[in-house]
């Protein structure tokens, strides 16, 4: 039963059975790589490190073996918390991805009116920090709201606000993985099913579902992920339910007690490890659904569906445009609900907690720092790990160090800082408390989907561009910055764009490691909730919306006539 | 060529580097990092006056609650990041004293401050800034849409009347919280103030996280009644909040804030300076803009929205019994309303 396995080359200068002499350009990038990987070592891997470890020590260091994890099940208050997170992620993933089904659907199936605008509009959440509509929730259904009576008598704080909130604030994320798959779907299927007399609702179940499965299962495991580990919301409307994520927080912030942090940081690393493989292995298997010869569905007008959709992606709009609306008015507004007339009062942010205006002048310095730097580190790292000949292991080794991040919560690799960084024995311990290492923790936060948006641009550029270079003994960093860098130029701003928006929303992982002199925007938001700021909380998070929103604006702008020139040679 | 394109890269990335150490770690020669717990809108006159008399020291303040700002500096014991601790409660800083943390100085004129309101031994620890005390903010709007009576006392809050209406903060987190919770178990003694705690908890609707929470909430209608502390309550009232101000007629609950140099702080001058200008008439007008009570006795106080006389409000308080108990007293509370499991919503 031998069986002998062909292993196919991946491009054809390996399959010379002579062994090449390596170059100077082959040692170059060898170090790089392993340079690149050396980087996120320190930047990934140790402070993951450090946390495991953490969780196993007593609070003077000593090794305690699993007396941490008892004391947590010990207590009812804390191990409640993981059912807790449990069914409030489970709910919020089945709305929220059951509404961005039928969203999406109406984008890519149908021919509704208005679909440029629906795609601008879903967007929105993702542009705001997960605190802002949890704010919003609170001017809607809080004691004092505007529609509380929708709520018929119960609290908006506790679940129901939790839910809510993450809905909105995840919506964007489910939507983009489900356009994508269903605007990949074969016409032919249809054609088909149509030719055999299948009911429409046949062809919905047996054609348009089978085809989009995978891009729902991957909905479904990126919005659970998001949901169980997000902070924001839960902080802000989460009254008295507990869950793991604001355990961390108040565990290490509020009590300083870090080892049971770890222990709750790792719990909840489970869930968003164990989601992540799954979605890996079921993306596996989605490159076999494509195939060269699909042609591409367009809908065709249908007044009925058409109108009905309109219907529902309008009142789905409307929502997100009312939670917004809400904070940007409670913002402007002198004293919610008794004084309305308009005033920036809640814009003197200096009189406040969370650091004034200083704040958002640091976030803007640290988002532009992190897209910069990021999109240099990403995309060149990117480009080693795809070119590099040869060199598998390591590349490979590199290439999951890339990918890591992505099971990572924010919350855990902050805390993972504190503990690798702010040991006076690590030789780094310098850059803890600065600017430079929030950026750092920015960058690893948000590597892996910028590393992957890389390596697909980077996968569509023949090979032949680096043999052809080559042969002509053109160093590898002239074929990069003269041709690979051109023609992925819409990537590496997508990328860059992508870091700045994120790094100005951010605030899970960042919580843990600010300083005085470094405090952030979203961390200011979070801050002047705390203290009873509500209005001004809003009014920072608008501030954070609008910067986003009008950078995204310009950058799009710019971008069009840009890339377009710049493009043109992938048209014929 | 290519070399020089490389060098011409690599040099321009090691400018951009080396000015991003910069940007984080600029020179600050006198930096003075001061753990606070001292209001948002209080700090920044208090350095600006402090700087203003002490050209090239800086105050850099790490701002929390009470409680956290305490766990910190314990948390910290083997490696302090502070040099001073600056308006934080007079029962957080006995806890620094016991373990050993604080440098005792006696700043200049301290000959001239109350002498309740410090350290007694002749180079004290700590030395008292002001007296904050409880205070009821009760909304006028939502107490007369709901029909609610207002309060004039401790007592009158366990009414089942007031169910779901109030706000307090939470003392494990908050200074004013946990005067609260430390002024009944003296004055209701240690089970009848418990006993007190379980009847008020059937009718809080939120435990905060800060102590001016409450008191913003319920200037925003979000709850009728927030424990809250003079201060805040003054301050929301000129703010607009349509609220009234109740001082409960069984005593106040209080605290001092106070300061207290560190023992390991490696900036000792500016630290001290900081602690005489603490004591200063100067500073103590600022305090007076702020708290009816400061340490320099004489100098009036310009709170507009309070009525009655605090000072003989405040209960009699035993500080070093509540700084011995603190541990004990915020165990229980957890255990008896932390852990409470989701009231039915």
């Amino acid at each position: 039963m031998a069986t002998e396995t062909l292993i196919l080359p991946d491009h054809p200068a390996a399959a010379a059975p002579l062994r090449q002499k390596l170059g100077r350009d082959d040692w170059i990038m060898r170090g790089a790589v392993v340079a690149l990987g050396l980087w996120l070592i320190v930047t990934v891997l140790l402070p993951l490190w450090a946390l495991l470890s953490k969780s196993f020590q007593a609070a003077d260091g000593r090794f305690v073996g699993l007396a941490n994890f008892q004391a947590y099940f010990a207590n009812p208050a804390l191990a409640d918390s993981i059912w807790h997170s449990v069914w409030v992620s489970l709910l919020s993933t089945v709305i929220c991805v059951l509404l961005a089904f039928v969203y999406a659907y109406g984008l890519t199936r149908t021919c509704m009116p208005g679909r440029g605008l629906f795609r601008i509009i879903a967007q929105i959440p993702i542009l705001a920090p997960s605190l802002l509509p949890a704010i919003s929730l609170v001017y809607l259904f809080g004691n004092q709201g505007l529609v509380k009576w929708m709520l018929f008598g119960a609290s908006i704080y506790g679940p129901i606000g939790i839910v809510m909130g993450e809905v909105f604030w995840t919506f964007p994320h489910a939507l983009i993985i489900i356009t994508t798959a269903l605007a990949i779907s074969d016409a032919r299927l249809y054609e088909a099913a149509e030719a055999l007399r299948a009911s429409s609702h046949r062809t919905f179940w047996t054609v348009t579902i089978p085809g989009a499965r995978y891009g729902l299962i991957s909905a479904v495991f990126v919005v659970f992920t998001l949901v169980i580990t997000d902070f924001g919301v839960p902080k802000v409307i989460g009254g008295k339910f507990n869950v793991l994520a604001t355990d961390i927080y108040k565990q290490v912030v509020g009590q300083q007690n870090f080892q049971m942090g770890a222990v709750v940081g790792l719990i909840l690393l489970l869930p968003a490890a164990l989601a992540f493989v799954v979605d890996q292995l079921m993306q596996r298997r989605q490159l076999a659904l494509l195939s060269a010869r699909a042609v591409p569905y367009a809908p065709k007008p249908d007044a009925t569906i058409d109108r009905a959709m309109l219907a529902i992606c309008s009142l789905i709009a409307f929502a997100i445009l009312v939670i917004l609306g809400v904070s940007f008015f409670a913002s402007i507004a002198t004293f919610w609900p008794y004084n309305l007339t308009p005033s920036f009062k809640n814009f003197d942010f200096d009189m406040m907690d969370g650091g004034g205006w200083r704040s958002y002048f640091n976030s803007l310095l640290m988002a532009g720092l992190t897209a910069l730097f990021g999109t240099a580190v990403i995309f060149t790292g990117a480009y080693l790990v795809e070119k590099t000949p040869r060199f598998r292991a390591i590349r490979g080794f590199v290439q999951f160090l890339a990918l890591l991040p992505l099971a990572v919560p924010g919350l855990v690799l902050g805390l993972g800082y504190i503990f690798f960084f702010n040991n006076p024995a690590n030789p780094l311990n310098f850059i803890y408390g600065t600017m430079a290492i929030l950026v750092i923790c920015t960058i690893s936060h948000f590597y892996s989907v910028s590393h992957l948006t890389a390596v697909t641009a980077l996968k569509q550029i023949d090979q032949e561009f680096e043999i052809v270079s080559a042969s002509l003994r053109v160093p590898f960093w002239r074929t990069f910055m003269r041709v690979t860098l051109p023609v992925c130029l819409p990537a590496v701003l997508d990328i860059a764009m992508y870091l700045f928006v994120n790094a100005m929303t951010t605030v899970s992982a960042v919580v843990f490691i600010y300083a005085p002199h470094t405090t952030l925007a979203a961390i200011a938001v979070l801050n002047m909730d705390d203290a009873g700021d509500v209005a001004p909380a809003a009014a920072m998070a608008m501030v954070v919306f609008a910067t986003a929103a009008v950078t995204r604006a310009v950058y799009m702008l710019l971008t069009q006539g840009y890339l377009a020139r710049a493009q043109m040679w992938r048209k014929r | 060529m290519y070399l020089c394109t490389i060098s011409g890269l690599r040099r321009a990335l090691v400018s951009i580097a080396a000015a991003m150490f910069c940007l984080s770690t600029a020179a600050r020669a006198a930096d003075l990092t001061v753990y606070t717990a001292l209001e948002a809108d209080q700090i920044k006159p208090y350095k600006a006056a402090f700087e203003k008399a002490n050209p090239g020291i800086n105050i850099l303040w790490v701002r929390d609650s009470t409680g956290i700002i305490t766990a910190k500096l314990l948390a910290e014991k083997a490696n302090p990041k502070a040099d001073v601790v600056m308006g934080l409660a007079a029962t957080s800083l006995m806890l620094l004293q016991k373990e050993g943390m604080l440098m005792p100085y006696a700043p200049a004129g301290l000959d001239k401050v109350d002498g309740k309101m410090r350290d007694p031994a002749a180079s004290p620890q700590w030395v008292g800034m002001d007296v904050w005390a409880s205070a009821f903010c009760v909304n006028t709007v939502e107490s007369g849409k709901k029909n609610l009576p207002e309060p004039a006392s401790w007592a009158d809050l366990t009414k089942p009347v007031y169910q779901g209406q109030i706000a307090m903060p939470n003392p494990a987190s908050s200074g004013t919280g946990f005067l609260m919770v430390s002024a009944w178990l003296q004055m209701f003694g240690w089970d009848g103030g418990w006993k007190y705690m379980d009847e008020l908890h059937k009718n809080i609707a939120a435990y905060t996280h800060s102590g001016s929470k409450p008191c913003r909430q319920a200037a925003a209608g979000e709850y009728a009644i927030g424990l809250s502390f003079e201060y805040r309550a003054n301050k929301t009232k000129k703010g607009g909040g349509p609220i009234s101000i109740v001082l409960p007629k069984e005593g106040l609950g209080w605290d001092m804030e106070a300061i207290g140099i560190m023992k390991t702080t490696k900036e000792a001058e500016a630290a001290k300076k900081l602690a005489d200008w603490a004591a200063t008439p100067e500073a103590n007008k600022l305090y007076a803009e702020n708290f009816a009570i400061v340490a320099l006795p004489g100098i009036a106080s310009s709170m507009e929205f309070i009525q009655g006389d605090i000072d003989k409000m405040l209960i009699k308080n035993d500080f070093a019994w509540a700084a011995e108990n603190r541990d004990k007293i915020l165990a229980e509370w957890s255990k008896r309303y932390d852990g409470k499991s989701e009231p039915k919503n």
